[in-house]
């Protein structure tokens, strides 16, 4: 199993691992769903199969010592930036071996080394709070930069506003990623937001808004490359939003009928990993057939994973009693 | 030793916590140029700059924040909430952020933030300035919640806060702002959080209090005939039930002084606390003095009337201290509520 630093280090800087880790994150999310609908975990999961570009375009330009604030739909972004799937899964699960010993569940990843605040399980929440990891990288002169997560849904709570704002009058090193799948939960963005494209919000906090092919990854790392020199040089925040699709419904008990009829598989034409694999191969830097190779292998690897912890250790009654005081 | 204002005490004890720690940094509105509202920064933009003294937009929700990934990543913020009562608009990101990220990070990240809110009645604000609201911090393990008594304490509680790697809420009750007394600042004049103070010494009853009810019951029990020892709580979360249940298992009698609505209020959790835990040794009913469910008035009269006073917390005692049962309040005795 390779370490959290060497997983991130190798999205950094090899192509052919971004592509690895999008078909891990693929496979991953699958099995998670699949678990759920078994009745195997309890709670509830979010899952994003169809964005795991953006999640790797953000793990590819950041360096670890940034700092990362994301969502409640976050196993892409936790596995894109490092985190083992051994680790997430059993965090899902609620084991023990959990990368919070089972104490966080699906919503709830971090890991420092990584730069990966707390994921968030309210709507909006982390935007502040990036502009915040902003903050402590602009008194401090770091030049480390923070990039705050978020669906599209997050675009109409006052976080947003309060939190946009905030970083464009004190011009910090952020960027703000909107990852619009098209639903704020059940609810299309037409029914809930006023604008089509969130990124025409910008205007309003005077930073660049632009809106970016969420699913060609190239795109969007060449899009956050922009953003995060622009905020690394002491220009301020910049707006992202990458128009992407979420494949399963909002949680776990959503079936997502609420699709209009082909509208998934118009998106699924549109596949960020197929994008990038026809990419690679174009630029020979993969062959044709190792892309379903590798999926063979992440299924056989995600599988292993999952059925070794269904029946591993839960964490102990004196765990919950820690770390909730420093 | 100087003798200090409540406000100047503030100022002091935020200026000696940058002094100590560069990754100090006090965030609000008003609290750069202007020195805060009530003067509580003062001098402060001046000595440490733009850079580390913030005037914020009026969007709580945003900087306090700002404020909880920034505690998170390095910083060790002061975020002024102006009233009490805006942090009702920022209040998810206190008990359900700050709270919880080093809980939800397995301790990978820790929260040294300090929170200072003006709250409580007394300078004719009318009901939405007014208020005090400790029972918002109540049910939010992760947190810790400190209430201001005067400049002595306004000092060694903010330095402890600052100095804390939790995230930390100091009430400051409005009334003392303008107070003054002898303060000992440096790291003698620090305060322990979670430790409460006995401020009088006697045998027939204790009297808890916290905040500005801490100089209304020592003025009572100066002037009650019956001896009390009066014990300033100053931390409500965690609160020191140690010195509280010392006293009561001594004096037998437990009286709780509070400035807040009488439903919901801190007191019955140290009441509740009190009499599981000296159920045998109590001589009489534990009774809470405090204000009416009301919101809280705007006439000068009727605010007076509102918050509990020293003479009619000697009557509570007294009444209780002879009949052995539970005073009714006020507005029960005149048949009001």
């Amino acid at each position: 199993m390779s370490t959290v630093s060497e997983r991130r280090e190798a999205v950094r800087s090899q192509p052919p691992a971004r592509y690895e880790r999008m078909v891990e994150i693929r496979i991953f999310e699958d099995r998670v769903k699949q678990l759920f609908a078994e009745g195997l975990v309890r709670g509830t999961t979010h899952t994003a199969q169809g964005q795991e570009a953006v999640a790797l375009g953000v793990a590819s330009v950041l360096e670890p010592s940034d700092y990362v604030s994301c969502t409640y739909r976050g196993h892409h972004h936790a596995l894109a930036l490092g985190l083992t799937p051994e680790t997430v899964m059993a965090e899902i699960m609620g084991r023990s071996a959990g990368s919070m010993n089972g104490l966080g569940g699906s919503m709830h990843l971090s890991d420092p080394a990584m730069g990966l605040l707390p994921t968030m399980a309210i709507v909006g929440a982390g935007i502040p709070i990036a502009a915040g990891a902003a903050l402590t990288a602009q008194v401090q002169e770091s030049g480390a930069v923070a990039v705050g997560l978020f669906g599209d849904g997050a675009a109409n709570i006052g976080a947003f506003h309060e939190g946009l704002n905030l970083a464009s009058v004190w011009k910090l090193p952020v960027v703000f990623i909107c990852e619009n799948n098209l639903y704020g939960e059940y609810t299309p963005i037409a029914v809930s937001t006023a604008v089509t494209d969130i990124a025409s919000r910008a205007a309003s906090y005077d930073m660049p808004g632009v809106v970016v092919d969420g699913q060609d990854l190239d795109t969007v790392i060449g899009e956050i490359e922009t953003a995060v020199t622009r905020a690394r040089a002491g220009e301020g925040p910049t707006l992202l939003e990458m128009k992407t699709y979420r494949y399963s419904g909002h949680s776990r008990a959503d079936l997502a009928t609420y699709r209009p009829d082909g509208e998934l598989e118009q998106w699924e034409q549109r596949d960020p990993i197929q994008i990038y694999e026809d990419k690679l191969v174009e630029q020979g830097l993969m062959q044709p057939g190792d892309g379903a190779d590798l999926h063979e292998l992440y299924r056989a690897k995600i599988d292993e994973i999952a059925t070794g912890l269904i029946d591993a250790p839960a964490p102990e009654p004196s765990d919950m009693f820690r770390n909730i005081y420093a | 030793m100087a003798k200090l204002r409540t406000r100047q005490a503030i100022s002091a004890a935020i200026r000696d916590e940058m002094l100590r720690d560069p990754n100090v940094v006090l965030l609000g509105e008003d609290v750069g140029d202007a020195a805060g509202v009530f003067k509580t920064s003062e001098g402060l933009l001046e000595e440490f700059g733009p850079t580390r003294v913030r005037d914020t937009p009026i969007s709580e929700m945003g900087f306090l924040g700002a404020a909880v990934g920034a505690a998170a990543t390095g910083l060790r913020p002061i975020v002024e909430i102006m009233f009490i009562e805006f942090l009702g608009v920022a209040l998810d990101q206190l008990v359900t952020e700050a709270a919880k990220l080093h809980y939800l990070s397995g301790g990978g990240y820790k929260v040294p933030l300090v929170v200072r809110a003006s709250a409580g009645a007394g300078l004719g604000f009318g009901a939405q300035h007014s208020q005090s609201f400790e029972n918002w911090m109540f049910g939010a393990p992760g947190l810790k919640l400190a209430v201001v008594s005067g400049p002595r304490t306004a000092y060694g509680l903010l330095r402890a806060a600052v100095a804390d790697d939790n995230p930390v809420v100091i009430l400051e009750p409005r009334v003392l702002y303008a107070d003054r007394e002898e303060v000992e600042t440096g790291g003698s004049g620090i305060l322990q959080l979670g430790k409460a103070e006995r401020l009088a010494e006697g045998d027939d009853v204790t009297i808890v209090a916290l905040g500005s009810m801490t100089k209304v019951a020592r003025v009572a029990a100066e002037a009650g005939r019956w001896s009390a020892d009066v014990i300033d709580l100053l931390s409500l979360i965690p609160w020191d039930r140690q010195t509280v249940l010392d006293s009561v298992r001594k004096t037998g009698r437990l009286v709780i002084v509070e400035e807040s609505p009488y439903t919901g209020g801190w007191g019955t959790e140290i009441a509740s606390y009190v009499a599981a835990e000296a159920f045998g040794g109590l001589k009489a009913p534990i009774t809470r003095i405090s204000c009416p469910d009301v919101p809280v008035p705007f006439a000068e009269d009727l605010e007076r009337r509102f918050l509990p006073s020293p003479e009619y917390v000697v009557a509570q005692v007294t009444e209780l201290l002879e009949t052995g049962k539970k005073p009714q309040p006020w507005w029960v005795q005149e048949g009001l509520a």
